[in-house]
């Protein structure tokens, strides 16, 4: 499958009053075309970060340190403001967090989410409406042409957060980064929402790279997932891989510190201690003094990446040949046990099944 | 069961804004249930269900419109005197969501801790004063150094502990958490509940937990009860409500939470739940006893429908 966006050795500072906050510390990953790359980690891990230099839409405190972010042959860093307008809302399109304050009280719906049509694609008048309307009536808001009238107000969190991926989808766009897109939803709204992005994503051929912490919603949408730490990714794989064969013990935690609904222990597992200060980030390993697994080299040097199949790889000492074999706990000793079940019987991996090499490049 | 008593009754609450006027809000209406000494009840449902409110009124927040909230067998629309309001309020405490938005961020740590420790004269010194809030913060797991800091100080997860020193401060028997883990990061969040659990266990504390998240909330309740549209739907030990549930809106709530199991996810079928099929016609519904401990929202002639579903799951276990 053909690369539409390749990030290479991505790292960001923030100038701050305290010394320069190294928020993103070489991300490298690639996003293919029709894929679900989900991206998850921690607030403060940097992934919100990297989807915006991708959007160009950085803090002016931003400073890009290194890297590129290749789309269709074009490094997007060093493209002027002028430039990045006719890729965003164009090619690349974000849907916004929080529904509720992401649209504009003071405009009608349908002259909103027309807008991107008007400005991109110098599209007449009527043509921009009967695309809305396609647009609106796709994303299931009933009696589109008439509530194309109506402001925000007049809408539902859940139907407002449909208006705003309509506006994201109204010019078929290429890529579509969605930050958290349903986290201020109810479970049912959530479901809905999550599927019908789905559908469209196969109607369209979008790529979409989509932030959560929800690992239950990431389970659902990805195709692939890059778990990011610190700045880092440390861990890519296709969903079944990091969710039943994870290698690197922050996505151990992660997981098992999520209680499911079968989840009967007594007390939940929790990843002691809190992230590090990235205005000093660690030497080594950034996750080692929060790693029960941690080894000595972890606090002296950072880890590379290391192949585990063509398609995972993890940043962790443990996968290097002279590591000490260690047993990883017990939810993910279970999973990994459900895994090889589900190879032996030809049942992963139904998603993707030509996924190629994706390894991060290493530091 | 029989036995344990109950700290807190609710009867046909009502708790009604705007009343008379064209957008008069039903956000409770008529809600009936009992939470056990000791044990946490659930409470959960989608925004706009009226959990919150459920909480604020029984924390004496609002007035009801009608019906009869008794804690520890006392009415509390007839706490009179000063000094029946102030055990009232020593004995029932509030975590709230945001962390950020809870904390005075004028104020010093110590100072927040300590407003229930001035208010109720628990203190005989200003050096127990600091002795109690360094206690706190070490229950907590907070460092007592934090004392003299400020709130932007720490992170969300740490805020949020500074919110259950405050709870704690005063002793209290009863605490509603009112989604107190949603704005956390996932890591967090198990610190958190984790901390709330042992509390429980060291100081027999009894909670009203209330969220949407359906996972966290069937691991840390004993009971659950589920509430729509400002009415609860059904209420059951959370074991008996996650395997056997029997109210169609239950089912759908269940039926749309994520799981992080990439293989479930994709067998994954959504129930959708019409409230217009099940709550549309004018029978008086109420709260019924289908088998012992499980109740469910039905009318009479929906009765043996659930006998029958109840008698079904009993078959599908033996």
């Amino acid at each position: 499958m053909d690369n539409i966006l390749e990030v290479k050795d991505l790292k960001i500072n923030f100038g701050t009053f305290a010394g320069d906050v190294q928020a993103v510390r070489g991300v490298s990953f690639n996003l293919r075309k029709g894929e679900t790359l989900a991206i998850v980690g921690e607030t403060g891990s940097g992934k919100s970060v990297t989807t915006k230099a991708i959007m160009g839409l950085l803090d002016s405190n931003a400073k890009i340190a290194s890297g590129s972010i290749m789309f269709a042959g074009e490094d997007l860093l060093k493209a002027n403001a002028h430039e990045m307008a006719a890729i965003n809302g164009n090619n690349i399109a974000e849907i916004i967090q929080d529904p509720m304050t992401s649209l504009d009280p003071t405009m009608t719906i349908g002259k909103q989410v027309s807008e991107p049509l008007r400005i991109h694609k110098s599209m007449s008048k009527e043509k921009a409406i009967a695309r809305t309307k396609e647009v609106l009536a796709l994303v299931g808001i009933q009696n589109a042409e008439a509530r194309m009238k109506d402001y925000p107000h007049q809408f539902s969190g859940g139907q407002r957060q449909r208006i705003v991926i309509a506006m994201a989808l109204v010019n078929y766009p290429k890529i579509l980064i969605a930050d958290e897109p349903t986290t201020a939803l109810d479970v049912t709204i959530q479901a809905q929402i999550l599927d019908l992005m789905t559908e469209l994503q196969q109607k369209i051929d979008t790529s979409i790279i989509f932030i959560t912490h929800d690992l239950g919603v990431v389970a659902g949408m990805a195709d692939r997932v890059a778990v990011m730490y610190a700045g880092k990714i440390i861990e890519v794989g296709t969903v079944d891989e990091i969710f039943y064969d994870p290698k690197h013990p922050y996505t151990w935690g992660l997981i098992n510190s999520m209680p499911t609904l079968d989840t009967k222990a007594k007390r939940l597992y929790a990843i002691p201690g809190t992230p590090p200060d990235l205005l000093d980030p660690p030497k080594g390993d950034a996750f080692a003094p929060r790693n029960e697994y941690a080894l000595k080299i972890d606090t002296e040097m950072a880890p590379p990446f290391f192949p585990i199949t063509a398609t995972h790889s993890a940043a962790t000492w443990l996968l290097h040949p002279d590591a000490p074999q260690v047993t990883p706990p017990p939810e993910i000793v279970r999973r990994q046990e459900v895994y090889q079940e589900m190879v032996d019987k030809g049942l992963d991996q139904p998603n993707n099944p030509e996924v190629k090499l994706n390894t991060p490049a290493t530091d | 069961m029989a036995a344990r008593k109950k700290i807190l009754q609710i009867k046909n609450l009502k708790q009604y804004f705007n009343i008379g006027k064209p957008d008069e809000v039903k956000a409770v209406d008529d809600v009936s249930f009992d939470i056990y000494e000791g044990e946490t009840f659930g409470l959960v449902g989608e925004s706009g269900s009226g959990k919150t409110t459920v909480g604020r009124s029984v924390i004496h927040l609002y007035n009801p419109t009608a019906g009869e909230i008794l804690f520890n067998d006392r009415d509390i629309r007839k706490l009179k005197s000063t000094k029946e309001q102030l055990q009232f309020r020593r004995e029932m405490q509030m975590i709230f969501q945001d962390p950020y938005a809870s904390l005075n961020p004028r104020m010093k740590v110590k100072d927040i801790i300590a407003e229930g420790i001035d208010i109720h004269h628990l203190a005989k010194s200003s050096a127990d004063r600091d002795a109690q809030v360094a206690h706190l913060l070490e229950v907590v797991g907070l460092n007592a150094d934090h004392s003299t800091r400020y709130p932007y100080e720490f992170s969300g997860g740490q805020r949020q502990r500074i919110g259950i020193a405050r709870a704690l401060a005063v002793q209290p028997k009863f605490i509603i958490a009112d989604e107190p883990i949603s704005a956390l990061d996932v890591s967090i969040q198990a610190q958190v509940v984790n901390l709330l659990q042992d509390l429980q266990e060291q100081h027999n504390l009894t909670y009203l937990f209330i969220a949407h998240d359906l996972s966290m909330v069937k691991y840390i309740s004993d009971r659950i009860g589920v509430i729509h549209y400002g009415r609860l739907m059904e209420i059951a030990t959370s074991d008996e409500i996650y395997a056997n549930p029997l109210h169609p809106y239950t089912e759908s709530l269940l039926s749309a939470v994520p799981v992080p199991d990439p293989q479930y996810e994709r067998n994954r079928k959504p129930i959708p739940y019409d409230a217009a099929a099940h709550e549309g016609d004018d029978k008086k519904r109420q709260l019924v006893e289908i088998v012992p401990g499980h109740f469910v929202r039905a009318s009479e002639d929906e009765l043996p429908a659930y006998r029958e579903k109840a008698e079904q799951y009993r078959a599908q276990l033996s």
